[in-house]
């Protein structure tokens, strides 16, 4: 397997070439990245894939990982059912 | 950054990379485009991605139906997928009084070739099969209406413009328009002086703003809007469903997730935090009018800025107080959707060309008149 072909972001199957491509082309924050492939916008909203790809980018930028921002977290905190919320439940059954 | 330009175009949104793509294709030189954050950070990156051409008026019509046939060989001409897909809008009727409306609507849509009908509640069916059937009694349809990814189109205007010699200045925002004898001069940024005669106002959320650093003042304000969107699911319906009363519109993108979004009171400010009472309001509203959402399951929402003018129609041209000041702004909701159409007007009349219609209607002189005709058809 070639190194490109490494999924990154398994919500929305991103590889590692995609976000390499986007980086090339000009992006150099994640909010731009996640806006261009729709990594990090799944269910898990950018858990698993926003630490490898701000190592990525912060590589590629030159920079030190903890000067690269991380997106927006957005509410919900967790993937809710919409009659969950409309019955105001406390968690799903 | 260079210090002197032909034009200096000031926000990174759909207007400002638009304008700055035909700009150059049309054969300016040195355009640069300011944007304080990143490219689609701000009311185009936040949008609900719909594309409508079934208006009130004439102007609105006329810029929506110019812009779907960009859209439509869009993603060909800047070479970059923009997931244009025409699934249709279907607007709901409630009653018979809308009913009419939307007749006098139909009139003015069939003006401009726009091949938008009245529909029975039977036909509505047909095209979404989940619909409420006790929530209204007729419907207007469009099948060329549809879908654009705001921020992919956004990046493609950007790419394109770039190509071309554009210089975009990501984090560089302009803290002051210099104007000298009544005439503009320069831009001054936090990142240095631009030397340029013509400035653009594309500013979006911030127009007011902008056009105040060249003290003008301007009839817009701003507002928040919501939006929330679903976890993927399989295919259910292609077509956007709005309805004015309720202020609803949602749709399933190509992606598979369903967008949607409602109207709220709102005081004009730029806040854009989420808010726990919109999204009870809008999963109650939305299940109401298509009973199958109960099951969804809400992966996030944000919010974004509507640039609003007294009568939801932007604000367009050259400003006659001010020459080489011109505005694409207080597109009230629907600047994505309208975007391409106005940005390549708006280049044509920078650029001293003939433009493709006459946009003179949409200049601010119409706020001093006072006869304003208010846009029937806003949703969200």
């Amino acid at each position: 397997m070639k190194r490109e072909d490494i999924v990154i972001c398994r919500c929305e199957d991103i590889t590692l070439g995609e976000i390499r491509e986007c980086i090339e082309r000009g992006a150099t924050t994640l909010e731009e990245i996640k806006r261009e492939l729709r990594c990090g916008m799944g269910p898990c909203q950018g858990t698993t894939c926003m630490p490898l790809i701000r190592r990525e980018l912060a590589r590629y930028l030159c920079m030190p990982v903890e000067e690269i921002d991380l997106p927006t977290k957005r509410p919900p905190l967790i993937v809710s059912k919409f009659e969950s919320i409309l019955e105001g439940k406390e968690s799903e059954e | 950054m260079k210090n002197k330009a032909d034009v200096v175009i000031i926000g990174g949104g759909i207007i400002g990379t638009a304008t700055a793509y035909y700009l150059a294709k049309s054969g300016i030189k040195d355009i640069v485009v300011l944007e304080k954050s990143y490219i689609s950070s701000g009311a185009t990156g936040r949008c609900g991605a719909g594309v409508r051409q079934q208006w009130g008026l004439e102007m609105n019509c006329a810029l929506a139906k110019g812009s779907v046939d960009i859209f439509e060989n869009l993603s060909k001409e800047l070479n970059f997928d923009i997931e244009y897909r025409q699934g249709g809008y279907l607007v709901l009727a409630h009653n018979e009084t809308q009913v009419e409306q939307f007749k006098r609507n139909l009139a003015v849509q069939s003006k401009f070739n726009i091949p938008s009908r009245l529909i029975s509640i039977e036909e509505a069916l047909e095209i979404c099969p989940y619909l409420n059937t006790d929530t209204f009694v007729a419907a207007t349809f469009c099948q060329t209406d549809g879908h654009a990814n705001p921020f992919r189109t956004n990046f493609a205007y950007a790419y394109a413009a770039e190509k071309l010699g554009v210089e975009i200045n990501k984090f560089t925002e302009a803290t002051d328009i210099i104007v000298e004898n009544g005439r503009i001069t320069g831009v001054m940024t936090d990142k240095g002086r631009i030397d340029t005669p013509i400035v653009v106002n594309a500013a979006g959320g911030y127009s007011k703003d902008v056009a105040a650093l060249a003290g003008i003042d301007i009839p817009t304000y701003s507002e928040r809007h919501q939006i929330l969107v679903s976890e993927p699911i399989e295919r259910l319906f292609d077509t956007m469903v709005i309805s004015f009363q309720i202020g609803i519109y949602t749709q399933q993108v190509p992606h598979g997730s369903i967008v949607m979004g409602i109207s709220e009171k709102e005081e004009p400010s730029y806040n854009i935090n989420s808010s726990w009472q919109f999204t009870e309001y809008m999963v109650k509203q939305a299940i109401n009018i298509l009973p199958i959402f109960k099951d969804l399951r809400i992966v996030r929402q944000w919010a974004g800025l509507y640039n609003k003018t007294p009568d939801a129609q932007p604000i367009v041209g050259e400003v006659d107080e001010l020459p080489g000041f011109f505005q694409a702004v207080g597109f009230s909701g629907h600047g994505f959707m309208i975007g391409p159409k106005t940005s390549k007007i708006l280049a044509q009349l920078i650029a001293g060309m003939e433009p493709d219609m006459d946009i003179s209607p949409l200049s601010m002189k119409r706020f001093e008149k006072g006869e304003l005709i208010l846009e029937p058809s806003v949703v969200g």
